[in-house]
């Protein structure tokens, strides 16, 4: 159906939802790993607005912003829909997706940042409102999509993984099974999936990535 | 559909609302407006938007849809006898959507801070921001449109109004703070497609006037700094 190009970096979980929307839907394509300290002239050519990843290339027309990404891949590759028929299902999922592909990355992101102390304990009850929201979504579901993953299960799919590794790292439980079993439970079933977990960066790695943004952020705090 | 089937919950000045009520009226959709009181939020708005407690929310036979670019394209999804509003390539449509993205995301908070700016030099700054964006927004307006008169091409589309529900704004922006966003020598066609958008029969009846939204500003700033408003 075309070329198809990846650029992208192995750690970052905006790119990892592409990849699996890719692999389910049995596009092959060329990934190309970029290095976000040295942009390369490819990455600045083909998102010139935000010199960021993931950037989908096909047919030598380049894509950016993972949502609008997963949209075009789903609208492409008609196997494995990721998105359902009906519209207020189709709705449900775009506006979850927004929720805690998004706003909630950041939230739990900002809450492993802070030092200890009153200013993390208030960012990780927020961060644990979202997740309580999640929970009352995915209750009496397999998946977020019903018996196959869909969008929202990729939008969420951060949260087996990089959540996990997270919260090791800025020193926090946001995912608690006793608050969320529903969620957690979803979590082991989705991070299970062969083709979901062949695409997930090395644990060992992920967090040497997560320690050094956390000293940064919080280095920054203090200066 | 029975008027009632269809609700929106808004406000006159939000283009967030703007958004869903021109989607609303480009399908001609008969629908019953709810304005919510500056203010305060009303009980239905909290139990429909428990997430984020905001307007707009679109209640379709009972049913919530929040977040206006998602009630957008719900009602492109529902509607699907009126004319479409996102393009029908894949392509297009991602284009559209990284657009609106960035409008949401980088654009008008920009522009929405000019007015707040502490001093001359931080407004200055941020208005250089607001006028590299709008040539972005020209350049994308050129590949967009392919020569036509919208970014949806002969008629308004997505892109239009998830940027064009912020002109209102802009212009008083632009009169309150003695500046000029929006410049024919330096983005002549978004300058033309703003008038045109602006005086689209889905727009017109819903843009709200400059003066009003000014009046609007003067209140919210003196609410927010805490004096009685004139």
């Amino acid at each position: 159906m075309g070329e198809v190009k990846l650029i992208a970096t192995t750690q970052s979980l905006f790119c990892t939802r592409v990849e699996w929307a890719l692999k389910l839907k049995g596009v092959e394509y060329e990934y190309i790993e970029e290095d976000l300290r040295n942009k390369s002239p490819l990455l600045l050519e083909y998102n010139p607005v935000h010199k960021k990843v993931p950037v989908l290339v096909h047919h030598g027309k380049p894509i950016a912003e993972s949502l609008p990404i997963l949209e075009y891949i789903d609208e492409t590759w008609k196997e494995n829909p990721l998105l359902a028929e009906d519209p207020y299902q189709r709705t449900k999922a775009r506006f979850w997706a927004q929720f805690v592909g998004d706003k909630c990355v950041f939230g739990a992101f900002e809450a492993a940042c802070l030092a200890e102390g009153e200013e993390k304990m208030k960012a990780i009850e927020s961060a644990q409102e979202s997740l309580a929201f999640l929970e009352k979504q995915i209750e009496g579901k397999k998946y977020f999509g019903g018996e196959e993953i869909g969008f929202l299960d990729l939008a969420a799919g951060w949260i087996p993984h990089w959540l996990n590794v997270m919260e090791e790292a800025g020193g926090m439980k946001l995912l608690d099974a006793e608050k969320f079993p529903s969620l957690h439970e979803w979590a082991q079933n989705f991070i299970q999936i062969p083709l979901i977990r062949e695409c997930i960066p090395p644990r060992d790695k992920l967090l040497e990535y997560f320690n050094a943004s956390i000293s940064y952020m919080r280095s920054l705090a203090t200066s | 559909m029975a008027k009632s089937e269809v609700k929106l919950l808004g406000a006159w000045p939000s283009p967030y609302v703007m958004r869903a009520q021109i989607a609303l009226n480009l399908k001609a959709v008969e629908y019953e407006f709810l304005e919510e009181t500056f203010g305060s939020k009303s009980q239905l708005l909290l139990q429909s938007n428990p997430v984020y407690k905001k307007i707009p929310v679109l209640i379709h036979a009972d049913k919530p849809i929040c977040e206006s670019l998602v009630i957008v394209q719900y009602i492109d999804d529902v509607w699907t006898s009126g004319p479409s509003i996102l393009p029908s390539d894949p392509y297009d449509r991602a284009i559209h959507r990284f657009w609106a993205a960035y409008v949401d995301e980088k654009f008008f908070p920009t522009m929405r801070g000019i007015a707040a700016a502490q001093g001359e030099e931080a407004r200055k700054a941020l208005v250089e921001q607001v006028g590299e964006g709008l040539a972005l927004l020209e350049e994308a307006f050129d590949k967009c449109s392919k020569g036509k008169a919208f970014f949806g091409g002969d008629r308004i589309g997505f892109l239009d109004i998830a940027f064009g529900c912020f002109l209102g704004w802009l212009r008083a922006t632009e009169k309150m703070n003695g500046v000029k966003l929006l410049d024919e020598a330096k983005t002549p066609g978004l300058v033309k497609w703003a008038d045109r958008f602006c005086a689209d029969g889905a727009v017109k009846g819903v843009m709200p006037e400059t003066e009003k939204l000014m009046e609007f500003a003067k209140v919210l700033m003196a609410k927010m700094r805490g004096a009685p408003p004139k």
